[in-house]
């Protein structure tokens, strides 16, 4: 029953929906503040309506309710509790209805926010943001419905994938969801504003906590998912460039240049028709991200064409959300006035540098990804596009601008002294090229690029650091005036700085990976075998039984320099009800580096095949991303973001927020 | 987002092979060295995204065995990409040819990067021919007074 009440619920948040887009967009155009006030309301009330849907399949998961198809071909009744909870959107209908639930939920949470966003603003937002639920509702209940019954109904289900089964797939899509709809809000406040044909830096100041709250959340999923395939699919890589990787990746880079670009916009009061149309982009990006992992388009163009029902409907409100707001930004964007001048070289100047480097490599992954997709399309050609084409492209758009990041940082707004700067950021240079000179002389023969990456990692890191000391420290003062002057430093100067410190440490991470070190042998119990410094043997391969599966797990002893540190375990698995062997990593942290071991088959005399890798410094790639989320999160608690909106908006719409 | 490419990963698994196998690896390091470098270089043809390197798929094994067996024929590394080409298309290049139909791949980055470059110079020299808005509009003076005043918006 809670089954059908749950689909209705969907179908009663499209008509609520349908309301939310009418009557505010009217409203705004009319000037009625009353039909204005129905957008936060039914915003609500669709939240509710697509929550308790959420909660009804929630329900179907954790009771194994067999009858509902969904359920039966993604769960099963032994598995853990975790899994039954996140197989709910370790599916294509579920996660599309986690989308939905996150996209409204962000409509509540905007409608909540009373005091500061305008009335206008919010009516027109808030449409903004119907008009994406309705499409994807109407996705959801005409092409992907999660309530479907079956019957007869079979006594038990298929288990979900058992590459899923795993504690770090089970939060990874929400993280990378919540990231992905909250440009959602974003695109919806570019199109108000675009619609109402005036901002200011007021719309800068409303829209930046929701850019950094999402990019914050793209980071932690993207670095999560990473560290997934890492542990999980075995090979020991951490990023593929596979077409799924880059359909998130995308969204990120556009939002890092659009978190950039409405710092500009809120203290300059410039950059505003780029900032409206780099918002449109991000979320455009989003969209598209949804679509190539969503229509099987991916595989082959081929492969979309069996099963177009799906991606038809997905390519259909991509067309229409880019192309709409596209022609509502050529339409109106001229009305905008500019603002703000400012000399090139100065803090905006660099950030102008920040985005177009930024968007240029968030064309080229463009590019690269759909290249193929297009050629084969039209001329029936195929060709990949893989690793060796981004590392070679990508990279020299990066490192320019990771380079110039401490100088921008440095740069003071409006006018800036290049001399000036470099002299405040000697010290910073000259220790990261000493490290560098050092690391050079010392790994004589070995990878050239590594010591430059670490350098260049370093520079960043102090680079950063650099505006704290500068800001509290002077030659004379004591400890406690530097330390009381560093910690009443605004938080969003703080954020600044942990996030691109954290850069810094992903960057060396990933250029300490040129120094890893991979073996593959053959052992029997007793065998040995070596990675570098590093040393297993193989103690033994015993079966074990869990809950839904069984497993021979091999038990690794790993020495350095004969001196003993642990035993690690790796695994191959079988599924039982699905019969798919996984192989499981066996990984050993030492410090912030691995030992990194996967199992092989077993060899035609008994021994098995092993793989070991020693990875130096592998933890910091994902540790600096964490930094990174972390400085996103502690900007976004700036008191700057949370005060400073008058009691009430209604009555006042042009200029809610007072002077700092 | 992973789930399609896991689950081209999970089918492309039932060979239930696994990358290089101790079995596969060269006794001579040099050419072993070699067969890696080319092997991660060419893609997995039956899975998604994958070097024939990484892959687990039986396929995957069948390559990696051949080019091992080239190289010891000795074959130079382009005579054994070139032997795959022919075999299978360019498909199996995971970095594609620079020819006529993947010219705008490889030169779009530059493209872009020139192209907005140049946008931005543009932009940049005619800004200062705009002049700023002078003065205040009526709604933002009035905005002005009333917080210059004390007053709190009415109704609060």
């Amino acid at each position: 029953m809670i089954v059908e009440a749950g689909h209705f619920a969907l179908a009663l948040a499209l008509g609520l929906s349908l309301v939310q887009f009418a009557v505010p967009l009217w409203g705004a155009r009319v000037n009625d503040p009353v039909l204005m006030n129905v957008a936060p309301t039914t915003a609500l009330a669709v939240f509710g309506c697509v929550g308790f849907a959420f909660l009804a399949l929630l329900i179907a998961y954790v009771s194994s309710d067999f009858s509902v198809l969904n359920v039966v071909e993604n769960s099963h009744s032994t598995k853990p509790l975790i899994y039954k909870i996140s197989g709910v959107w370790g599916n294509h209908e579920g996660s599309m209805l986690l989308w939905i639930l996150i996209l409204t939920a962000f409509g509540a949470v905007v409608a909540l926010a009373r005091r500061s966003v305008p009335i206008k603003l919010k009516a027109n937002t808030l449409a903004v943001q119907a008009a994406v639920t309705i499409a994807f509702l109407l996705f959801i209940l005409i092409t992907s419905n999660p309530f479907k019954r079956v019957v007869p109904m079979p006594s038990e289900g298929q288990d979900l994938n058992p590459l899923l089964q795993d504690p770090g797939l089970a939060i990874h899509p929400p993280l990378l969801y919540v990231g992905y709809v909250g440009f959602s809000i974003t695109f919806a406040f570019a199109c108000a504003a675009l619609i109402d044909g005036r901002i200011d830096a007021v719309w800068a100041r409303i829209v930046r906590p929701w850019t950094l709250a999402a990019w914050a959340f793209l980071t932690l999923g993207i670095a999560m998912g990473s560290y997934w395939a890492y542990y999980e699919l075995g090979w020991g890589g951490w990023w593929f460039w596979d077409p799924v990787e880059n359909a998130s990746l995308m969204p990120w880079l556009a939002g890092t240049a659009l978190v950039h670009s409405t710092v500009v916009m809120e203290k300059r009061n410039a950059l505003k028709v780029w900032t409206i149309l780099l918002s449109i982009l991000t979320f455009s990006l989003s969209l598209l991200g949804t679509f190539l992992v969503r229509s099987g388009v991916l595989t082959s163009v081929h492969s979309f064409a069996v099963d177009p029902a799906r991606g038809i409907f997905i390519l259909g409100i991509l067309i229409a959300f880019i192309g709409g707001s596209f022609a509502l930004f050529a339409w109106r964007a001229p009305l905008l006035q500019q603002g703000g001048l400012f000399a090139p070289v100065s803090r905006e100047g660099a950030l102008v540098l920040n985005n177009l480097f930024l968007t240029t490599a968030c064309a080229t992954v463009f590019i690269g990804t759909l290249y193929p997709l297009a050629l084969e399309a039209l001329t029936g050609e195929k060709i990949s596009v893989g690793a060796p084409f981004f590392n070679f492209t990508f990279l020299p758009l990066i490192v320019p601008l990771l380079l110039i990041l401490p100088f921008g940082q440095t740069l003071a707004w409006k006018r800036g002294n290049l001399l000036g700067t470099t002299q405040r950021l000697f010290v910073a240079m000259g220790l990261s090229l000493a490290i560098t000179l050092a690391l050079i002389a010392l790994t004589f023969g070995g990878p050239v690029l590594a010591p430059l990456g670490v350098g260049l990692g370093i520079f960043l890191i102090l680079g950063s650091l650099n505006e704290v000391v500068t800001r509290s420290w002077s030659k004379g003062s004591s400890w406690a005036v530097v330390w009381r002057k560093a910690t009443a430093l605004p938080r969003s100067t703080w954020g600044t700085v942990l996030a691109h410190a954290g850069i810094g440490l992903t960057v060396i991470g990933i250029a300490a990976q040129a120094w890893s070190v991979e073996s593959i042998g053959a052992l029997k119990p007793g065998g040995v075998l070596k990675a570098g410094s590093y040393q297993v043997r193989l103690e033994s391969v015993k079966p074990r039984a869990a809950f839904n599966y069984r497993e021979d797990v091999a038990s690794l002893n790993v020495s350095h320099d004969g001196r003993e540190l642990g035993t690690l375990e790796t695994m191959k698995r079988l599924y039982v009800t699905r019969g798919m062997p996984t192989t499981e990593a066996g990984i050993m942290t030492i410090g912030l580096s691995q030992i990194y071991a996967s199992l092989g088959e077993v060899q035609a005399d008994g021994s098995i095949g092993l793989r070991l890798y020693y990875k130096p410094l592998v933890l910091l790639i994902w540790i600096g991303s964490l930094i990174m989320a972390f400085g996103g999160a502690l900007s976004l608690s700036d008191r700057r973001l949370r005060v400073g909106a008058p009691s009430r908006a209604q009555t006042f719409q042009t200029l809610p927020a007072p002077a700092e | 987002m992973r789930f399609l490419f896991i689950l081209l990963a999970v089918l492309s698994l039932s060979g239930a092979a696994h990358a290089v196998q101790p079995d596969e690896v060269l006794k001579d390091p040099a050419l072993e060295t070699r067969a890696r470098g080319i092997s991660s270089g060419l893609r997995c043809l039956v899975c998604q995204n994958q070097s024939i390197d990484d892959s687990d798929a039986s396929l995957a094994k069948d390559l990696r065995i051949l080019v091992r067996e080239r190289l010891v024929a000795g074959d130079t590394d382009d005579q054994v990409r070139d032997f795959l080409v022919q075999r299978y298309g360019e498909f199996v290049l995971l970095k594609p040819t620079f020819k006529a139909h993947t010219i705008l791949l490889w030169l779009a980055p530059f493209l872009v990067l020139i192209l907005g470059g140049l946008g931005l110079l543009i932009a940049m020299r005619r800004k200062p021919a705009r002049p700023a808005p002078e003065g205040l509009a009526p709604e933002e003076r009035k905005a002005l007074d009333a917080l210059l005043n004390g007053d709190k918006p009415s109704g609060s």
